[in-house]
């Protein structure tokens, strides 16, 4: 059978499946188990009310429950477990992060990754509510925001290739067909440059691809938290006499404040997860490792499933505050 | 309201040139990698791709008609003819007739040749060999221009990128296999959470501001987690590496953002037509199908979009649930890769095979932009 026709029977399955659980399992309810009419209608109408909403839940929960929360506590498990030859576990302790403290490896991949965790926000953060507020007042403004946004719709792998490109280098006494080492040249450089391989400056030169891609989605949110700021505030402002900048920096952004964090804390998530613009460019060669490329090389490189998993529960205590302040804020907004 | 853009004209040209500086500074990469993948693997690698698009200096060495096409015209041996077919458009600045001197005449000059006769050609390449005494040998002369020639595309690379099965390059199989990822991975979830949503939104039960919680903070849990320990659950209960998996995970992965995406937005429909409903005597099931999922229609679409962006442009998730050694289900982005890995230097195939990725989902984003913006603006949690 091929695939395609495998994918369309899956899609036919599994649309009918679900549609099919969802109605057998109501009409069960509803005709079966708690009927809502005879001696007992009352009581049976409040009971089938009691177990519907998690009839509704229950698929979604158990994909919840198996791909993302299992998981947190599997991989805690596993990073405190050895494999033993053979087949089996053994429990180690904190052995495998001890391990992974001792590799220079590892610390090459978390002094990039506080880089990229400054760099690539404030970044596509700055450049977001530049475009924003440049783009708000003027004509072919959504022409242009929506050119600065294509990249979203970019694979990381995509976007590699055609940064790629951009720092490819050739020998001195060829045409250069990098636009950075053309324009190097131009400008007065003496030797093209082999950017992804220089030590400490490539990695910033693979945190430009992000930034690239994240800017359109800064720019996206800001710009409609810009559109949403009261007009008196900014007329009040224009006659008290302040002046454009003033405007900006001491009106606007002040009252866009709580966007701006929800932006920068979005693409730090983005950040830390980011392994394929990694794994494409460089593969971590040349010190640009990141926790990402490198918990995959110890995972399915090494084979070593127990700092691999060490190095994932690293990723996930970065997250963690985020996750945090994200549940309180939704709770807040609930009440 | 005036602001920066507001009424110094001035400050308004600052504003309209950053901006067309910052567009170009976006989309040149793109256009790079667009631009070389209609290019041919020599001029890749001879000129840079900004070049390609303006008409372009060329030394080329070319050969007029051999004597045997000579014609008798009122006693005078000619030969006739052109060195670019017509739709070459060249225009020649300097041409000559030997190695040692290829820009020696202007177009339209008339020089004598060394073995007799004269030659004269003009300026788009046409020529005229004239000889009181019949042309000799069995080839033409050789003519040496400099020649301005236009822009030159093909669409050869896509021929063999898309087209070529028995190349090792073609990307054909792997298009088909991400289509076959992307799909089902997309249709899925969005289905299973729109129960999950409702249910959210419109039933009242107890530990559901809990529910709602977890899915908040299950939406920022990274899926790098998730690779082994899934794994060996797929392993075990026999599903191995393949498409199911992949389907499974994507729809586990995706989960969090739709039920966050579609509560939120099915939380905001008019309470009264729901209460009507129910008053009325529609079953939840009945409410959930008649009335919620068409009213949803945006949010489901912004969803969709993202889903699909994500599934079609996953690596990771690809090659820890589906890729197996065989690589029969390699999927687009992992041959890139390959491709990088093997092919570092072949920027058409690169470029060509990279420009099939992205296409597809370029063309998802420009029709549905509307629909794409809304849901990021609901998804990022407020």
């Amino acid at each position: 059978m091929t695939p395609a026709l495998q994918g369309l029977l899956t899609i036919a399955i599994g649309v009918s499946g679900c549609v099919g659980y969802f109605y057998l399992s109501n009409q069960f309810l509803d005709k079966v188990l708690f009927p809502p009419h005879g001696p007992n209608a009352g009581r049976n109408i409040n009971r089938a009310n009691m177990i519907r909403p998690w009839l509704f839940l229950f698929p979604a929960l158990a994909a919840l429950g198996l791909y993302l929360a299992y998981p947190v506590v599997e991989t805690l498990r596993l990073s405190l477990t050895e494999r033993v030859p053979g087949g089996g576990y053994k429990w180690v302790g904190l052995d495998n992060y001890s391990q992974m403290a001792a590799e220079p490896k590892f610390w090459e991949a978390m002094r990039n990754n506080m880089f990229w965790l400054i760099v690539v926000p404030a970044m596509s953060t700055a450049f977001g509510l530049l475009v924003a507020q440049l783009t708000d007042r003027i004509r072919w403004g959504n022409f242009a925001k929506s050119l600065i946004f294509m990249p979203m719709a970019i694979s990381f792998v995509g976007a590699s290739v055609i940064w790629k490109l951009v720092y490819d280098a050739r020998p001195a006494e060829q045409d250069q067909i990098g636009i950075l080492n053309a324009l190097y040249i131009f400008f007065g450089g003496a030797e093209p440059q082999t950017w992804l391989t220089v030590p400490f400056w490539n990695s910033f030169f693979l945190m430009i691809v992000l930034v690239w891609i994240q800017t359109g989605f800064a720019m996206v949110i800001l710009s409609a938290a810009l559109r949403g700021i009261p007009e008196e505030t900014i007329e009040a402002a224009i006659l008290d006499g302040a002046n454009p900048f003033q405007i900006f920096f001491k009106i606007k952004v002040p009252q866009i404040k709580t966007t701006i964090l929800v932006v920068w804390t979005t693409i730090t998530i983005t950040v830390l997860k980011v392994f394929d613009i990694v794994f494409a460019m460089t593969n971590g060669q040349w010190e640009t490792q990141v926790l990402a490329n490198y918990m995959y090389d110890k995972l399915f490189r090494a084979n070593d499933w127990g700092v691999g998993s060490a190095s994932a529960m690293v990723i996930m205590l970065l997250v963690a505050p985020i996750l945090v302040w994200n549940v309180r804020n939704a709770r807040k907004e609930m009440e | 309201m005036s602001d920066i853009a507001g009424t110094k004209p001035a400050l308004r040209w600052v504003v309209h040139l950053s901006v067309i500086f910052l567009v170009v500074l976006w989309v040149i990469p793109t256009l790079g990698l667009l631009v070389s993948s209609f290019r041919t693997a020599d001029q890749i690698s001879s000129s840079g791709w900004w070049r390609s698009l303006f008409p372009s200096e060329q030394n080329l060495t070319l050969r007029s008609a051999a004597p045997e096409t000579q014609a008798l015209e009122n006693g005078l041996y000619v030969i006739e003819g052109a060195l670019f077919s017509a739709d070459e458009q060249a225009t020649i600045s300097r041409w000559g007739i030997s190695s040692r001197d290829v820009d020696a005449f202007e177009p339209g000059q008339t020089v004598e040749l060394r073995r007799g006769g004269t030659i004269t050609v003009d300026a788009v390449g046409n020529y005229r060999m004239e000889n009181s005494e019949e042309f000799t040998g069995n080839r033409g002369a050789r003519i040496f221009v400099t020649a301005e020639l236009p822009p030159e595309f093909t669409l050869d690379n896509y021929q063999k990128v898309l087209l070529d099965q028995s190349s090792t390059d073609s990307m054909a199989k792997a298009f088909f296999n991400t289509l076959t990822v992307t799909i089902p991975a997309t249709i899925i979830p969005i289905l299973v959470a729109a129960f999950a949503a409702y249910a959210l939104a419109w039933m009242d039960f107890p530990g559901r501001a809990l529910l709602i919680a977890a899915v908040v903070g299950l939406l920022v849990v990274p899926l790098q987690l998730a690779l082994i320990p899934l794994l060996k659950f797929h392993l075990n209960i026999g599903i191995g590496k393949g498409y199911l998996g992949v389907w499974l995970a994507h729809t586990g992965f995706g989960m969090p953002l739709a039920i966050y995406l579609l509560r939120n937005y099915m939380a905001g429909l008019p309470r009264d037509l729901i209460e009507n409903a129910r008053v009325d005597g529609a079953t939840e099931f009945q409410i959930f199908t008649k009335l919620i999922l068409p009213l949803s229609f945006p949010a489901l679409a912004s969803f969709a979009i993202f889903q699909f962006l994500w599934t079609w442009n996953d690596l990771l998730v690809a090659k820890v649930f589906l890729i197996d050694a065989t690589g029969q289900t390699t999927v687009m982005t992992n041959r890139i890769v390959e491709l990088l890995g093997t092919r570092g230097g072949n920027w058409e195939i690169l470029a060509t095979a990279a420009f099939v990725s992205i296409f597809v989902p370029l063309v998802v984003f420009f029709a549905m932009q509307k629909y794409l913006v809304r849901g990021l603006l609901a998804g990022s949690v407020k």
